[in-house]
């Protein structure tokens, strides 16, 4: 029998993480709307009221537009990518070849890795040095005849931050390859073989039953590449330090606030990042626990 | 038959090519450590060290990450431990001892896992100045035990929605309470869990780099940060960087190569439903 004390005790036992979690996400979020409608400048904090003032100066700020097109080019090519390679890689390790565990822990393995780490060494690979400085990349492509792919990486004029995507493919698209497989895994084979019984050929059967099957995967994939997308820092910075032309909202978050105290903007930017996420995200939530309490 | 093995066989192309993308940046660090300072040219940082193998750029890169590797290690233990013990708890409670309102709970909790910290981080700060913590590693700790909150409970909590309710009911009709129940039953058939939420968080936290940059002074820098202001600097040489990246990625690429099957059950706990 549950008696009143164990079940006291059962809240007293999450109270904690519930409190902390209530102050250090909800509290802070609440602190920080607070802060991106001050005045809050310079070291001292001032919480003399200025209303949406920061939002409407940073939707007017190049620096902000920038961040936002360099966001919207890297999520879509990263998601895209990532998506399309990672299926890929799982259909092929579908097929029962020998040395499967092999290749997928070479896939997964950048995972493990940080995106500092990563940085580090896409920097140099990428290095966008020509002529006789050549390094990196674009000295193999020199050495194996393929001139033409040499290139200027990020530092690209316009379109260098579609660059950055490529570190980021490699770290992420093994983790959306084990997702795909662990669907492909979860399809009864008589499914494949009622369709095969049918007359489907091996490609209709893709196309036509284990592809649909993939869909939800497919959304929570997005879901969560997507929203790391958004926050993409870490390799930003490791890649390419602080250049403009590679800014993000949140290196531009970090460096207003710690570099240029401007606490109140860099709140802003915090929060329309989480309406960002949030966007994403909430739906995602509910979708997903709803189906659970189905189950 | 034979034919179709053999074209089987061309599968293996999309495979191995894909491989070799993945492994280039490792191979390039690898290769770079081990050359001696005398082979170390950008226009050969393709060519496997010619004169033997050196390790003079993984003991510049040790020595000079040596301090911070040791703040890495004393952040992530504590860290990785306290968070997985509290998910446990979460985890229990939320699966097998539900009071009015914990569906409601778990969501929120859920939402802080995704949560942008730019978003928090601001507070976070004056919060850590203000009891003292800011700079520390103390500090560094509570930030990643209470952000890994929502992560380790969801793992525990699904995990536990797998142990059958009958073997708790079972015990508390042996009279068990909670705690007794939670040591006797529960724990001992945690241990799978255990290691998958010990990896997940050993891994963020030691790969963490905003939490570690905003929050520690020079003297308590994580090895991440260390290294992301030694590739900055124009003093070190690129291969020193290279190797040092090594040294940083190695204890978690050792983790995940040896408990690759609990890393990737941690991952899939992320995806919720994947």
């Amino acid at each position: 029998m549950r008696t009143t004390k164990d079940k006291i005790l059962s809240i007293a036992l999450v109270s904690p993480s519930i409190l902390a979690v209530l102050i250090f996400v909800y509290g802070f979020i609440a602190w920080s709307i607070r802060v991106s409608l001050s005045r809050w400048k310079g070291l001292l904090p001032n919480y003399a009221w200025a209303g949406l003032k920061n939002y409407i100066e940073l939707f007017h700020d190049p620096r902000f537009q920038v961040d936002v097109r360099n966001t919207a080019i890297f999520t879509v090519l990263f998601v895209g990518i990532s998506l399309i390679l990672g299926l890929f890689l799982a259909i092929m390790l579908d097929q029962g070849l020998k040395g499967e565990a092999f290749f997928r822990t070479v896939y997964l393995f950048p995972m493990a890795i940080s995106y500092i780490v990563t940085g580090v060494v896409w920097r140099w690979l990428m290095n966008p040095a020509q002529g006789s400085r050549l390094s990196g990349f674009n000295l193999l492509f020199d050495k194996v005849g393929l001139d033409f792919l040499i290139n200027k990486w990020h530092t690209t004029p316009q379109w260098g931050i579609a660059f950055i995507a490529i570190p980021a493919i490699w770290q992420m698209s093994g983790y959306v390859m084990a997702l795909y497989l662990g669907g492909l895994r979860a399809i009864p084979e008589s499914l494949r073989e009622a369709a095969r019984v049918d007359g489907a050929t091996e490609v209709d059967i893709y196309r036509h039953v284990v592809l649909p099957l993939m869909r939800p995967i497919t959304l929570s994939a997005m879901i969560i590449l997507g929203h790391i997308s958004l926050k993409v820092f870490d390799l930003i910075i490791a890649v390419a330090g602080k250049q403009v032309a590679l800014d993000v909202p949140a290196v531009y978050m970090w460096q207003t606030t710690f570099d240029g105290y401007f606490f109140n903007r860099g709140a802003a930017i915090g929060i329309l990042l989480l309406l960002s996420v949030a966007v994403l995200v909430i739906p995602y939530l509910w979708y997903s626990l709803r189906g659970e309490a189905e189950l | 038959m034979n034919t179709q093995s053999r074209a089987r066989n061309w599968l293996y192309v999309p495979l191995i090519v894909m491989a070799i993308f993945y492994l280039v940046p490792l191979y390039v660090m690898i290769v770079t450590g081990f050359k001696s300072f005398a082979e170390i040219s950008l226009q050969t940082m393709w060519n496997l060290p010619a004169s033997g193998i050196h390790f003079d750029n993984f003991s510049e890169a040790a020595q000079k990450l040596a301090p911070y590797f040791w703040n890495s290690t004393r952040m992530v233990l504590p860290a990785a431990i306290l968070s997985s013990i509290l998910g446990s708890l979460n985890g229990y409670v939320l699966s097998k001892w539900k009071f009015p309102g914990s569906n409601i709970i778990f969501p929120l909790l859920l939402f802080g896992m995704f949560i942008p910290y730019q978003s928090i981080l601001i507070p976070l700060v004056e919060f850590m100045r203000k009891v003292g913590l800011y700079g520390t590693i103390g500090g560094l700790i509570l930030t990643h035990v209470i952000y890994g909150i929502p992560i380790t409970t969801l793992t525990f909590r699904n995990y536990y929605a797998n142990v059958p309710t009958e073997l708790v009911e079972a015990a508390s009709i042996d009279g068990a309470g909670l705690l007794k129940t939670y040591w006797h039953v529960i724990l001992p058939i945690s241990i799978p869990s255990f290691v998958v939420v010990l990896i997940w968080q050993f891994t963020a936290a030691w790969n963490d780099f905003l939490f570690a940059v905003v929050l520690t002074d020079s003297q308590h820098w994580p090895v991440t940060v260390a290294l992301n202001n030694m590739a900055g600097s124009q003093i070190i040489a690129w291969n020193v960087q290279m190797a040092g990246s090594f040294l940083a990625a190695a204890p978690t690429l050792l983790v995940y190569l040896f408990l690759g099957r609990y890393f990737l059950r941690g991952m899939m706990a992320g995806a919720l439903k994947g």
